[in-house]
């Protein structure tokens, strides 16, 4: 198992450095070719990995590979860590980055630069596998650093759209708000623990759940200090309500990353961490709650924007804001296996709604406004299939009694149930919150549904497809080259046929290729089975996370014995929310326009985001940079320069008629004088 | 008696340097190479021969001139590590000067060449005397490169520089004269072990401090930062941002805190203040700049101040990171310093906004300019992120204010490097003659890719650089024990709570299940 872990690490390092140095000295598909050789290898050799920590098989694993650092007490080294918690993230991590390097070939195949962006995407593998495997909070921290590296840049890697370049940036600095956090936390943890070895600690973290400390003058209880300090740091990672604004900018991105990065596996790196260190959150009561509460607050926060957005991956990125507040919410009542779970099952679901949205864009041409599609699923009848398995999979569908449901319907009720069956105030809330959310989770994913692939097509008036049926007979010029942005497929196909239906102003969409469905496929199947196969590991076997995680099993055997009114409710609201997105969307499609407007300023209010984006503006970045320019002009300039080195010319340049004989403006007289003085000095000091 | 290999060390680039004024240019620029060549050779020399766990001074050399001033040298792993950090920037600069300095060459390099030789005397010195000399003779030099071959503005830089550090130096030389009387010696390692009374050594701190807040440099006395690295040659602001900016911290740790542990204590909540106060004003003050190498001179100050608070925080991690972040931020910022030299002496402006897509045309410079910009911000695995992590770490013991503060640091350094990388490398080319330039020549792959190689040693393997400071830092954290402040953690350990937080009262026996969850 050691030379498995190591390859599955260190072979996507490998294969991003190759890449980088290949770059365009070779075709892009040898780089191709080599990353996505990696991550495959890579992810047959996680699978095994996984399933023998299903058996039972397998125990934690240490490889050790270089000290890294040692100053006094505080030591730590770089090494390999698998244990049952891990191995999840390894299938979750290479898998889905195997299928998104694969699904590349074919979304990616006019982008010139191609070789960079595979080579980014294997760098993002390493460093999320970095992540998944530390031993220590360091180098936790590391891969937390790292894949927000590779997701800076993947988020800019069409670094010539200054969109791109602001939400790279965005991405970086609210990710590092939540880092501040972070680092305070491994600092205070070395100073309470004298470690930041992660089993060392989590094995004192019990011990200390009396202790206090002091926190910027207050006291305060250690565990609680600690962990809403680390906790920062996943909401920054994960998005979380306050921190989220970063999520849905990235999108800017292409779609492979956002499936890959802002979807399975970096934004999830929040939830691992609670995991990770559970026994540590499980001594700090405070910080569950408010793990809870804020869990519960972004998941319906989420969900609320969701609803009104038109633009296809922004949608699908609040929605995975909204379940990541799920999950987070499921830790914080102490249901770490279900949060886990739902990272496992979301994992395949969302990803395979992102690269269906992306197929989708694709199709369309690269319009990604969901007001221009419409009735695209005899079109692209693969991608409408996928599509439908996602969909039916993120609003839980399935049936208790029968015990049948796709992946989304097992984590989901779990979630809700344990919140529900926790019994605490904030339980409930969550339980609510949850509820809610699903419903408006069913009506967003529904709603993105009937715009896309049902109803009349509505391509003409989008400037993609406008764009895309003139470029065809047109002769090429300077703000239409054809090539570059038609992403694969021949120029033919829009040639305006002789039915031309009113709607699609003569445009074709076309299937995507092979190499994208493939992964769609594969994905389809785990958003299909994930739930059915894997729940009862998951969910209910102390023996499968064999101490990774703090599993409460009085909570579980609580959670299944909650009302039936409580397991159903998920199903309940998800009908609701089908027929509420049938009726706005299929049945009288003028309704959004009017509830709209009979909600004005909620619908604004959602719309707008709850005008986050415009209050950070207020609040930080443009105080930051009114500052910056006071300090500069008023502080350095007009204060200390003009009372310092500017005062002392003056005044030098007054008394300069006295000394003008002695200051001669040469340097060595001023060094000569200096050396005279040191000698008098030293005589002075001898005699 | 050994080879006097820090004797050599100072007389080959002094003669050297010396050529150079008779030298035509073409010969000279060989000789300066070839001279920093073998520095650095025998600086590696040194760095292996060194004996880690053995004494704390090595490679001593004395000779006695008159009665308490004594030619005496030697080296303990901090100055050894400073010493390479001198050594390995020297030929880079070199090379960094090799086209763009095409006016009075001789002169250029034999500066470059002296101010080396007073480097390494500053780090190998053992006479308190001595150290001064080679402190404040260390200025002539880089005045001179300043305001010979600076900027357009370079008369005035070269005069707040000079003006700026000479006054805090004079306070100091008075104070070095009070201490040799009072302990009778000017050997720094004895005065390192002498008790000065606690009244006195408050004084006596001052006026250290007042010379080496003006080298460091801290806040409010930073001003002269910005300007001279603006006006210096690309290579003057190298060896300025990479090793004179040491002095000041090489100094807080070779005499403040050795000598006067006592009111290093006292004087700590100044030092910790005006830290705070930097890292927020000057990382603010570098968002809002137009010219590259000012926004990376106010990051400079901003990265030197975590250094201040970590040696103030009488640990350890707080030591050692502090060290280390000397090293890290003498190579990265050197480094950029370098990157903004690369396009400037193609296309002979600073101003942000005429540059613009870089990626596209120069896509090798943007692969350096990034890997360096990600080390300025202390990204984990580069050189930077050790230091802060071990520094902000020593300094949480201390206070949790002041590393709240000071950690901001990472957040704001992230916004304006990356505001500055977003502006230079990303968008469109916006002007025709910074899309035509080329990318790295052969020279500037010299340059930059050893530096490059080094920074990643140092955060993926930071063993080497940290196993020959370790004893000595030991030491002074002992010699420091009697006087460290207390913290304001003070964590107190209570009676655990029974169950754990989410605990459930379930069908199973309570106790065995709580004992069992809380693996």
């Amino acid at each position: 198992m050691q030379t498995s872990i190591i390859l599955i690490v260190f072979l996507p390092l490998f294969a991003a450095i190759i890449g980088g140095i290949l770059n365009k000295s070779m075709p892009s598909v040898v780089t191709k070719a080599v990353t996505t050789g990696a991550l495959f290898v890579a992810c047959a050799l996680s699978w095994p990995i996984f399933l023998s920590f299903v058996s039972g098989d397998a125990t934690a694993t240490v490889v050790p590979v270089l000290q890294w650092m040692q100053s006094g007490d505080l030591t730590f080294d770089w090494a390999l860590r698998v244990d049952t918690l891990t191995a999840v993230m390894l299938v979750v991590v290479t898998t889905v980055s195997a299928l998104v390097h694969l699904y590349s070939w074919g979304y990616m195949e006019e982008e010139p630069d191609q070789p960079r962006f595979f080579a980014y995407l294997s760098l993002f593998t390493f460093a999320m596998l970095m992540l998944v495997t530390a031993d220590n909070l360091v180098q936790m921290f590391f891969g937390w650093e790292g894949v927000g590296l590779a997701s800076y840049l993947l988020i800019g890697f069409w670094f010539k759209k200054p969109s791109a370049n602001a939400a790279a940036m965005k991405a970086f600095v609210v990710n590092r708000v939540g880092d501040l956090g972070f680092m305070l936390g491994i600092f205070g943890t070395f100073l309470v623990f004298g470690t930041v070895s992660i089993p060392e600690i989590l094995a004192a973290a019990p011990g200390m759940s009396g202790a206090s400390i002091g926190f910027l003058g207050y006291r305060a209880n250690t565990m609680d200090v600690l962990c809403v300090l680390l906790f920062i740091g996943a909401m920054g990672k994960s998005a979380q309500l306050g921190l989220h604004t970063w999520l849905p900018d990235a999108m800017e991105g292409p779609t492979p990353v956002s499936a890959l990065i802002h979807a399975a596996t970096m934004v999830t790196a929040g939830v691992f961490m609670v995991c990770r260190l559970s026994p540590m959150f499980e001594a700090a009561p405070f910080a569950l709650g408010l793990v809870t509460f804020i869990g519960a607050a972004t998941c319906i926060f989420a969900a609320t924007v969701g609803t009104t957005q038109w633009d296809i991956k922004r949608v699908i990125a609040y929605s995975t804001c909204s379940q990541l507040g799920y999950m987070f919410f499921a830790a914080g009542v102490g249901a770490y296996g279900a949060a886990m779970f739902h990272l496992f099952t979301h994992a395949f679901f969302k990803a395979l709604l992102f690269l269906g949205a992306g197929s989708v864009i694709h199709a369309m041409h690269h319009e990604q406004d969901m007001r221009y599609y419409g009735a695209l699923h005899k079109e692209i009848p693969f991608t409408f299939f996928a599509m439908l398995a996602g969909t039916l999979a993120i609003t839980g569908v399935g049936v208790y009694h029968l015990g049948v449901g796709f992946a989304g319907f097992w984590s989901k009720d779990a979630i809700l149930e344990v919140a529900y069956a926790r019994g605490t105030e904030l339980g409930q809330f969550a339980f609510w919150m949850g509820t809610f959310a699903a419903l408006l989770t069913s009506f967003y994913s529904w709603r993105l549904m009937f715009l896309t692939f049902w109803g009349k097509p509505r391509w003409a008036d989008s400037e993609h497809i406008q764009h895309a049926v003139h470029a065809g007979h047109d002769e090429p010029d300077e703000h239409n080259p054809p090539v570059q942005e038609d992403a694969g497929h021949d120029v033919t196909h829009h040639v305006p046929s002789p039915n031309y239906l009113a709607g699609t102003a003569g445009y074709h969409p076309h299937e995507s290729p092979i190499s994208m469905l493939i992964p769609l496929g594969i994905l389809s199947i785990g958003a299909v089975l994930a739930g059915q196969l894997f729940a009862p590991t998951f969910l209910d076997s102390a023996a499968f996370w064999n101490g990774a995680i703090f599993y409460n099993e009085p909570l579980i055997h609580a959670m299944h014995a909650t009302p039936y009114l409580v397991k159903y409710a998920a199903a309940i609201v998800m009908l609701l929310g089908l027929l509420a997105a049938w009726m706005a969307y299929i049945r009288d499609t003028s309704l959004p326009a009017k509830g709209a407007q009979q909600l004005g300023p909620v619908y604004r209010f959602f719309y707008n985001k709850w005008y986050f984006d415009e209050l950070y503006e207020r609040v930080f970045i443009r105080p930051s940079l009114w500052l910056g320019r006071q300090f500069w002009k008023l502080g350095d300039v007009g204060t200390i320069d003009r009372f310092g080195p500017n005062g002392a010319a003056w005044v030098v340049e007054r008394g300069s008629v006295l000394a003008k004989r002695v200051q001669s403006g040469y340097v060595y007289s001023y060094a000569l004088v200096m050396l005279l003085g040191l000698v008098a000095a030293i005589t002075y000091v001898l005699v | 008696m050994e080879f006097p290999i820090l004797s050599t060390m100072l007389i080959v680039p002094l003669v050297a340097g010396i050529a150079c004024l008779f030298l035509p240019a073409a010969t000279a620029r060989l000789t300066a190479l070839v001279a920093t060549l073998v520095n650095l050779a025998l600086g590696i020399a040194l760095w292996l021969n060194y004996d880690i766990g053995g004494a704390q001074w090595q490679f001593t050399e004395r000779a006695d001139l008159f009665a308490v001033f004594d030619y005496a040298l030697g080296i303990d792993g901090i100055a050894l590590m400073l010493i390479m950090l001198s050594v390995f920037l020297m030929p880079i600069c070199i090379l960094a000067s090799w086209d763009g300095i095409q006016k009075r060459v001789g002169e250029y390099m034999a500066a470059f060449l002296i101010m080396e030789t007073l480097m390494i005397g500053v780090f190998a010195a053992q006479d308190m005397f001595l150290f001064y000399i080679f402190f404040e003779a260390g200025l002539i030099p880089m005045y001179l490169i300043i305001g010979v071959w600076g900027g357009d503005n370079r008369i005035y830089a070269s005069y707040k520089f000079f003006l700026y550090t000479l006054l805090g130096s004079v306070v100091m030389l008075i104070a070095m004269m009070w201490m040799v009387n009072q302990a009778g010696t000017s050997d720094i390692p004895t005065l390192m072990q002498y008790d000065f009374a606690p009244g006195a050594q408050t004084w006596l701190w001052l006026a250290f401090f007042a010379s080496f807040a003006v080298k460091m440099p801290m806040w409010p006395v930073h001003t002269w930062l910005p300007d001279a690295h603006v006006q210096a040659p690309t290579a003057g602001s190298v060896i300025l941002a990479g090793v004179l900016l040491k002095l000041g911290g090489y100094g807080f740790i070779r005499f403040s805190l050795p000598m006067f542990p006592e009111a290093s204590a006292q004087f700590l909540w100044l030092v910790f203040a005006l830290s705070m106060v930097a890292v927020i004003y000057t990382s603010l003050v570098a968002l809002v700049q137009h010219d590259m190498k000012k926004l990376i001179a106010y990051s400079s100050v901003a990265h030197m101040a975590i250094v201040t608070a970590g040696l103030f925080a009488f640990n350890v991690q707080g030591i050692e990171g502090a060290m280390m972040i000397m090293l890290g931020h003498g190579l990265v910022s050197g480094a950029l310093f370098l990157c903004v030299g690369v396009i400037y002496d193609r296309l002979h402006t600073r101003e942000i906004g005429r540059y613009g897509g870089l990626a596209i045309n120069m896509p090798r410079y943007a692969f350096f300019f990034l890997l360096f910009t990600m080390a300025s911000i202390g990204l984990p695995g580069t050189s930077n992120f050790v230091g802060e992590f071990l520094a902000l770490a020593g300094v949480y013991e201390v206070s949790t204010w002041a590393t709240l503060i000071l950690t901001t640091g990472i957040i704001l350094g992230a916004a304006y490097m990356l505001y500055l990388y977003r502006r230079v490398v990303f968008g469109i080319q916006k002007n025709a003659d910074a899309a035509a330039m080329p990318d790295l020549s052969l020279r500037e792959w010299a340059m930059l890719g050893p530096i490059a190689a080094a920074v990643l040693w140092m955060g993926v393997y930071p063993e080497s650089f940290l196993a020959p400071m370790r004893a000595d830092i030991a030491a002074l954290e002992v010699r420091l024990a009697r006087a460290a402040p207390a913290g304001d953690s003070g964590l107190a350990i209570g009676q655990p709570r029974d169950h754990a937080a989410n605990y459930v009262a379930g069908a199973h026996a309570e106790g065995s299940v709580a004992a069992e969850g809380a693996h």
